[in-house]
C-alpha cells in the first residue's frame, strides 16, 4: 500500500461492503441526507445472494417486515424481484405466519444497484478499504450520572473516527464509518483439500483491513458458514421429484408494495430425498471433510448443517430432505437446499449423484466452507456501535450473525445510528418488547454467540406481539421519527390504528341476541347457539365464524380494508394471551428503563458474587434489565446492582 | 417504582412459642390480607380501616373459608411503613404449623414470597433506610440469597430432586420439538401432535400434583428435626427405625454390629418432620470398619437436635448403657427401653436397679417400648409432640422457607401445564403451548437452582435435524 497518491476526499459516512447490511446502512445514511459513499470489492456483486436464493423464512420474514416498516429496502426490493412466493406455517397461530420468496438472483442485486445508484448523497465505490483512520479523544469520565442516551456515545471510547484509507491510497475523510465487510475478512474456502483465499463465490477477499480494526483495540475471531453445490438445470430429471409450488394469491413483504403488483406466475421448487447410499459415500470420505479432518478452526452454525454434520449427528435417520431451488429466470442454476458440504469435489459429484433426479447431474459451482473474522458482539451497544471507538459502527455477518435478514436489518440499524451520531441525536435503540430486529441486536450484545447467530421466533419473548402482520404498527412511527419513513405513510398508519381501535371497540359494545337470524347464522356456520345475548366480539372469538361471515347479522359496519380487518381478527381472538404477554412487557420495560452508568466500577460493588461481577464487567450492560439477561447474573446480584445504584442517586 | 408485585414473610423467628408476624408489603397488601381477614361477624374490613390501626379478627381459609386463626392485625399504609410501602403484619398465634398456613392463604390470595433480604432493598429503594445502611442490606441480599439456594438444594430429597429433572427434559424435549417444527415446517410436521401432548400433559399434571402432594406431608425435603438412634450394638435401633418407618429400610438381623454405617431417613410424626439417623451400636472394637460406624455414629449424636436411647432390656442392663445415656448431657434426648416384650420377670428384677440409674440422667423421659408389638408408639409420639410444641426441640427456619418457595414454584408449573391443556382444549394453534411451557419448565429449573440460558438451543439442534 505505498504509493504517492495525496487524494483526499470528504463525505459524512464511509459504508464498507456492500451486501445487504451496507445496502440498507448506505441508504439509510444516504436518505437522510448525509454525503456517504459504499465500498465494493466489485460494483457487480451489489446485493449479491452468495448462498440460498430466498428472502425470508421462519422469524427471517419478521425481519423483513420490520426493515419495510422502518423504512428499509429489502422488502421492496424482493417484492419486485421474487419468482415464487409461500406464507410459511399459515395452519398455526398468526404470531409464526412467515413470508419466505424465492428471488431471482441476478434480477434482485440488479434491481438493488439501481436503487443505490439513483440515490441522492450517495457515491458508489469499486475498491477494498485498508485501514480505518481514528484519532485519540480526550477521556471525558467527569460525567458519572446515569446514562441517558446521548452519552452512551461518549462514556467507555477513547477514540474517534476521522476517516479510512483505500488500497489505491486515497483518503476519504469522514465522520462516521460503517463495517459490513460480511464473510470478506481474510477469507478462505475450503472444497475439500482444496483451499483458496477468496470470499464467496471467488471474488476477492479483504485481507487488509483487520489489522487496522484490531489495531484500534478490537478483537477478532473465526467463524464459518457453507453453501451447497448449484446444478446445471438441464441434467435435472424432474420426472422424479415432488413438485412445490407457490401460494396461489401472493403477499407482499412490503406494506408500500400493492397486493396487485405481485400477483405474477410463478416457478416452482422440487422435493428429493437422500438415502443410504449418499451417506455411505459421505461416512466412508469423512477423513477427507476439512472439518472432520480438523482443517477448520472457525466455530460453524448448527442451525444449518453441512450434510456431513446431519449424517453423523442423525446416524438413525435413514433419508434427509432436499429442495432443488430455481437460482433466477435468466439461468437453469439450481440450489440444493439442504446438502451444504465441504468435502472434496469428487466426493460431492457421487454423493450429489446417488439422490433420485440427481443421478446424470453436472455441477456448476461446487458446494464450499467459508472461514473469516468477524467479531465477538459484545464489543458493541445496542446502537451497533463500538463502545470504544465514537462513530464506528458495525453491522451484518462481521458482528456474527448469519442470513441475509439478519445482516439488512442489522445494517439499516447501523446505518441510521451512524447518521444519528453525526447529527448529534439521539440513537434508535429498538427493544425486545417491540421487535425481532431489537431480539436479535439484544442477543447478540448481551449473550455468549458461539457460532453465527440465526433468528429464530423462539428467541422472541413477547412473539405473540411481534407477529409480521403488525410490523407497521410497531415500527413505522420509528421510522418516522428517525425520517426515512414520510408524513403521509406515516399519517396512514395512524389512520389504520384508529380504525382498529375503533372497530375493536364496536365488535366489544354491539350485542347481538338469542333471535331467529342470529341462530339461523350460528346454525349455518355450526356453531352452537346462544343461550343469552352476547358481544359480537365474543362470536369472533369462536374459531369457526369469521369477520367476514358476521356481515350476514352486523351489516351496517363500516368498510374496512382487509389488514385493518385481520388486526381486529387476531387482537380479539388472541386477546387473552396478548394480554398475558402485555403484562409481561411492562414489567420489562421498567428493568430496562433502569440504566447502569457505562462506566461503572463493578469492583467498586459490593456483595457481587465473583461470576457475577466478571460478566458484568465484561459485557457492560447499559440498564438494569440487560444486567438482567447476562448468564451468571443471578436475581440477587441484581437486587444488589439496584441497591448500589439508588446509594448512587442520593 | 420497580416493585409493583406485592410480598409476604415470616418476618420472626419460626418457633413453636410465642406469636409469629408475617409481613406482607406492596401496593395491595391491605387488599390481599382484606379477603382473608375477617370480623367475629364474619365480615371482611380491613381496606375501610384506617392507616397505622391494629385490628382484631380471624384468618379464614380461602378454600373453604375455615377460621385458622386469631389474630391482630395491623396495617400502615405508604409512606409511612418500614418498607415505605403499603404494609400489613398479621400476629398470629399457635406456632410454626399456624404461621405456615397463614402465609399460604396470604400468598394464595394474591401476594409472592419475598426474596431474601427483599425487605430491606424496598425500604433503601424507598428512601426508608439511610444511605449508611446500603452496604448492609446489600450484603443480606446477597448471602441469604447464596445460603438459601444451598438449603433448597441440599434439602431436596433425592427422589424428588430426580423427578423434578426428569420432568423438565421431558418439557424441554417437548418445547424443542414444537419450535423446530415453527421453525422449519417444511422438515418437520406437527400433524397429529394435539394427541400427543395432551397424553404427555395428563402425566405431567399427574406428576406435579403427586410433588405438591408431597411437599404438604413432608417427604418432599431432605430435613427435619435431626433425631439419631444410639445405643448397644444389637439394642434394636434399626427395629425401631423401620418400625417407625413403616419399611424395612435399615438391613436388621440378629448379629451385633450389623450397623456399620449412619443410615438417615424422613418422617412424619404429625406434624413435625423429623430426620432419623440410624448409627452403627457403640462399643470398644477392633474390627476398623465398625469403629468407622462407631466414630459416625458419635459425630452424628454430637451434631443432633434429638437423641432415642435405646435399650435393650429383655438382655441386661449394663453399666455401659447408663455410660451411653451420659455422654451428651446438653442434648435432648428420650430413652426408649426397647424388646419389652420379650422380659421376663427375672431379668426384669435384676435390671430395675439400673433403670432407676437411668431415671435420674438429665430428666430424660423414659418409654417403654416394643418395636415387634408397637407397645409405647403412642407415649413416644405424644412425648416427640410435646417437646416440639414447647419449644426444647425445633426445626430450622430454612426448611420452612424453602418447603413454601418450592410450594410456589411447583405451583407455577402446574399453572403453565394447565394453561397449555386449556390451549389444547380450546383448539389453540401448537405455537401457543411452547410459549406456556417455557414458563413450566423454567419453574421447575428454579427449586433445582437452574438458569435456562441456552438450553433450548442445544435441545433443538441436538435432538431435531433442521434444514439446510
Amino acid at each position: 500500500m505505498t504509493n504517492n497518491n495525496k487524494l483526499v476526499e470528504n463525505f459524512d459516512v464511509v459504508i464498507i461492503g456492500a451486501g445487504h447490511a451496507g445496502c440498507e446502512a448506505a441508504l439509510a445514511c444516504s436518505r437522510l441526507g448525509l454525503e456517504t459513499i459504499i465500498f465494493t470489492v466489485s460494483v457487480d456483486s451489489i446485493a449479491l445472494m452468495p448462498c440460498n436464493p430466498n428472502i425470508g423464512g421462519s422469524s427471517k420474514g419478521h425481519l423483513v417486515r420490520e426493515i419495510d416498516a422502518l423504512g428499509g429496502e429489502m422488502g421492496k426490493n424482493i417484492d419486485k424481484t421474487f419468482i415464487q412466493s409461500k406464507m410459511l406455517n399459515i395452519s398455526k397461530g398468526p404470531a409464526v405466519h412467515s413470508l419466505r420468496a424465492q428471488a431471482d438472483k441476478q434480477l434482485y442485486s440488479k434491481s438493488m444497484r439501481q436503487i443505490l445508484e439513483n440515490q441522492e448523497h450517495l457515491t458508489i465505490k469499486q475498491g477494498e478499504v485498508c485501514e480505518i483512520l481514528w484519532e485519540d479523544i480526550e477521556n471525558n469520565k467527569n460525567d458519572n450520572s446515569v446514562i441517558n442516551n446521548t452519552s452512551v456515545y461518549t462514556s467507555l471510547a477513547d477514540k474517534k473516527i476521522i476517516g479510512v484509507k483505500s488500497y489505491t491510497g486515497t483518503t476519504y475523510m469522514c465522520k462516521a464509518v460503517v463495517i459490513c465487510t460480511g464473510t470478506y475478512l481474510n477469507a478462505r474456502c475450503l472444497c475439500g483439500e482444496a483451499i483458496t483465499y477468496t470470499g464467496p463465490n471467488g471474488l476477492q477477499a479483504a485481507t487488509h483491513l483487520s489489522d487496522s480494526i484490531k489495531a484500534m483495540g478490537i478483537e477478532l475471531r473465526r467463524f464459518k458458514t457453507g453453501t451447497p453445490a448449484r446444478m446445471d438445470g438441464k441434467t435435472i430429471d424432474y420426472s422424479k421429484l415432488s413438485e412445490q409450488k407457490g401460494d396461489e394469491r401472493v403477499v407482499p413483504f412490503s406494506f408500500s408494495t400493492d397486493p396487485e403488483s405481485v400477483q405474477k406466475e410463478q416457478v416452482s421448487c422440487w422435493l428429493t430425498y437422500t438415502n443410504e447410499e449418499t451417506h455411505k459415500i459421505i461416512k466412508a470420505n469423512l477423513d477427507r471433510s476439512p472439518i472432520y479432518a480438523g482443517i477448520i478452526e472457525g466455530t460453524g452454525p448448527r442451525y444449518c448443517p453441512s450434510i456431513e454434520d446431519k449424517v453423523v449427528k442423525f446416524a438413525d435417520k435413514d433419508r434427509h430432505q432436499v429442495f432443488l431451488e430455481p437460482e433466477g429466470l435468466y439461468t437453469d442454476e439450481v440450489y440444493v437446499d439442504g446438502m451444504s458440504s465441504s468435502l472434496p469435489e469428487d466426493v460431492q459429484q457421487a454423493m450429489y449423484r446417488t439422490v433420485p433426479g440427481l443421478e446424470n447431474c453436472r455441477i456448476v459451482r461446487n458446494a464450499y466452507a467459508i472461514e473469516y473474522d468477524c467479531i465477538n458482539a459484545k464489543q458493541l451497544y445496542n446502537s451497533l456501535q463500538f463502545k470504544k471507538v465514537n462513530g464506528l459502527f458495525a453491522g451484518g455477518q462481521f458482528n456474527g450473525s448469519s442470513g441475509y435478514e439478519e445482516a439488512a436489518a442489522q445494517g439499516l440499524i447501523a446505518g441510521i445510528n451512524a447518521a444519528m451520531y453525526v447529527l448529534d441525536r439521539d440513537p434508535l435503540i429498538l427493544d425486545r418488547s417491540e421487535s425481532y430486529i431489537g431480539v436479535l441486536i439484544d442477543d447478540l450484545v448481551t449473550k455468549d454467540n458461539r457460532e453465527p447467530y440465526r433468528m429464530m421466533t423462539s428467541k422472541a419473548e413477547y412473539r405473540l406481539l411481534l407477529r409480521q402482520d403488525n410490523a407497521d404498527l410497531r415500527l413505522r412511527k420509528y421510522g418516522y421519527k428517525v425520517g426515512l419513513v414520510s408524513r403521509e405513510t406515516y399519517d396512514k398508519l395512524c389512520e389504520k390504528e384508529k380504525q382498529i381501535k375503533d372497530e375493536i371497540e364496536r365488535l366489544k359494545s354491539v350485542m347481538v341476541g338469542a333471535n331467529k337470524q342470529v341462530s339461523e347464522f350460528l346454525a349455518k356456520h355450526n356453531s352452537s347457539a346462544l343461550t343469552q345475548g352476547v358481544s359480537l366480539a365474543s362470536l369472533l372469538c369462536r374459531p369457526e365464524i369469521s369477520y367476514k361471515d358476521m356481515y350476514e347479522i352486523d351489516s351496517n359496519r363500516p368498510e374496512l380494508a382487509d389488514d385493518v380487518i385481520e388486526q381486529v381478527e387476531i387482537e380479539l381472538r388472541y386477546e387473552g394471551y396478548i394480554e398475558r404477554q402485555k403484562k409481561q412487557v411492562e414489567h420489562f420495560i421498567k428493568m430496562e428503563n433502569r440504566k447502569i452508568p457505562a462506566d461503572l466500577d463493578y469492583d467498586d460493588v459490593p456483595s457481587l458474587r465473583i461470576e457475577a461481577r466478571q460478566r458484568l464487567k465484561e459485557f457492560k450492560p447499559l440498564s438494569i434489565g440487560q444486567a438482567s439477561r447476562l448468564s451468571g447474573v443471578s436475581p440477587a446480584d441484581v437486587s444488589v446492582l439496584l441497591v448500589y445504584l439508588e446509594r448512587g442517586n442520593r | 417504582m420497580i416493585n409493583n408485585e406485592t410480598i409476604a414473610a415470616v418476618a420472626t423467628a419460626l418457633s413453636e412459642s410465642g406469636i409469629g408476624i408475617i409481613r406482607v408489603s406492596g401496593p395491595d397488601a391491605v387488599d390481599i390480607v382484606n379477603k382473608i381477614f375477617f370480623n367475629k361477624a364474619g365480615k371482611q374490613f380491613l381496606s375501610s380501616v384506617e392507616s397505622h390501626t391494629i385490628n382484631y379478627g380471624y384468618i379464614h381459609s380461602l378454600e373453604d373459608n375455615s377460621v385458622i386463626d386469631e389474630c391482630l392485625v395491623s396495617v400502615m399504609l405508604a409512606p409511612r411503613s418500614f418498607t415505605g410501602e403499603n404494609t400489613v403484619e398479621i400476629n398470629c398465634h399457635g406456632g410454626v404449623y399456624v404461621v405456615k398456613r397463614v402465609l399460604f392463604e396470604v400468598l394464595n390470595a394474591g401476594a409472592r414470597m419475598a426474596e431474601p433480604g427483599e425487605f430491606s432493598k424496598r425500604a433503601f429503594l424507598n428512601g426508608r433506610l439511610d444511605l449508611s445502611e446500603a452496604e448492609a442490606v446489600m450484603d443480606v441480599i446477597s448471602s441469604k440469597s447464596e445460603s438459601s439456594l444451598k438449603a433448597s438444594l441440599s434439602q431436596l430429597s433425592g427422589s424428588v430432586s430426580k423427578k423434578i429433572r426428569e420432568l423438565r427434559t421431558a418439557i424441554l424435549y417437548e418445547i424443542a420439538f414444537i419450535e423446530s417444527a415453527l421453525d422449519d415446517p417444511e422438515h418437520i410436521s406437527l400433524d397429529g401432535y394435539k394427541e400427543r401432548i395432551s397424553e404427555h400433559l395428563k402425566n405431567w399434571i399427574t406428576d406435579i400434583n403427586k410433588l405438591i402432594d408431597s411437599n404438604k406431608n413432608g417427604r418432599y425435603l431432605r430435613d427435619g428435626i435431626s433425631t439419631v438412634l444410639l445405643g448397644k450394638p444389637n439394642a434394636g435401633k434399626s427395629s425401631i427405625m423401620n418400625f417407625l418407618l413403616g419399611n424395612d429400610r435399615a438391613i436388621v438381623t440378629e448379629i451385633a454390629g450389623t450397623t456399620r454405617d449412619t443410615l438417615e431417613e424422613y418422617v412424619k410424626i404429625d406434624d413435625i418432620s423429623l430426620k432419623l439417623i440410624d448409627t452403627a451400636g457403640i462399643r470398644e472394637t477392633d474390627n476398623t470398619v465398625e469403629a468407622i460406624g462407631v466414630e459416625r455414629a458419635r459425630e452424628a449424636a454430637q451434631n443432633a437436635d434429638l437423641i432415642l436411647y435405646v435399650v435393650d432390656v429383655s438382655s441386661d442392663i449394663s453399666q455401659k448403657d447408663i455410660e451411653l445415656i451420659k455422654m451428651f448431657p446438653d442434648k435432648k434426648g428420650i430413652v426408649i427401653l426397647n424388646k419389652n416384650d420379650l422380659i421376663n420377670s427375672v431379668a426384669a428384677k435384676d435390671n430395675n436397679i439400673l433403670l432407676s440409674l437411668i431415671d435420674n440422667v438429665n430428666d430424660y423421659p423414659i418409654v417403654n417400648f416394643s418395636a415387634v408389638t408397637g407397645t409405647g408408639f403412642d407415649e413416644l409420639r405424644s412425648i416427640i409432640n410435646d417437646m416440639f410444641c414447647s419449644g426444647l426441640i425445633k426445626n430450622s427456619d430454612q426448611v420452612v422457607i424453602t418447603n413454601i418457595r418450592h410450594k410456589e414454584c411447583l405451583e407455577d408449573c402446574l399453572r403453565g401445564l394447565l394453561n397449555v391443556r386449556n390451549s389444547v382444549d380450546n383448539d389453540m394453534e401448537e405455537d401457543f403451548y411452547s410459549i406456556d411451557l417455557m414458563d413450566a419448565y423454567s419453574s421447575l429449573g428454579k427449586i433445582i437452582g437452574e438458569e435456562i440460558e441456552d438450553d433450548l438451543a442445544t435441545e433443538i439442534f441436538s435432538k431435531f435435524c433442521l434444514g439446510k
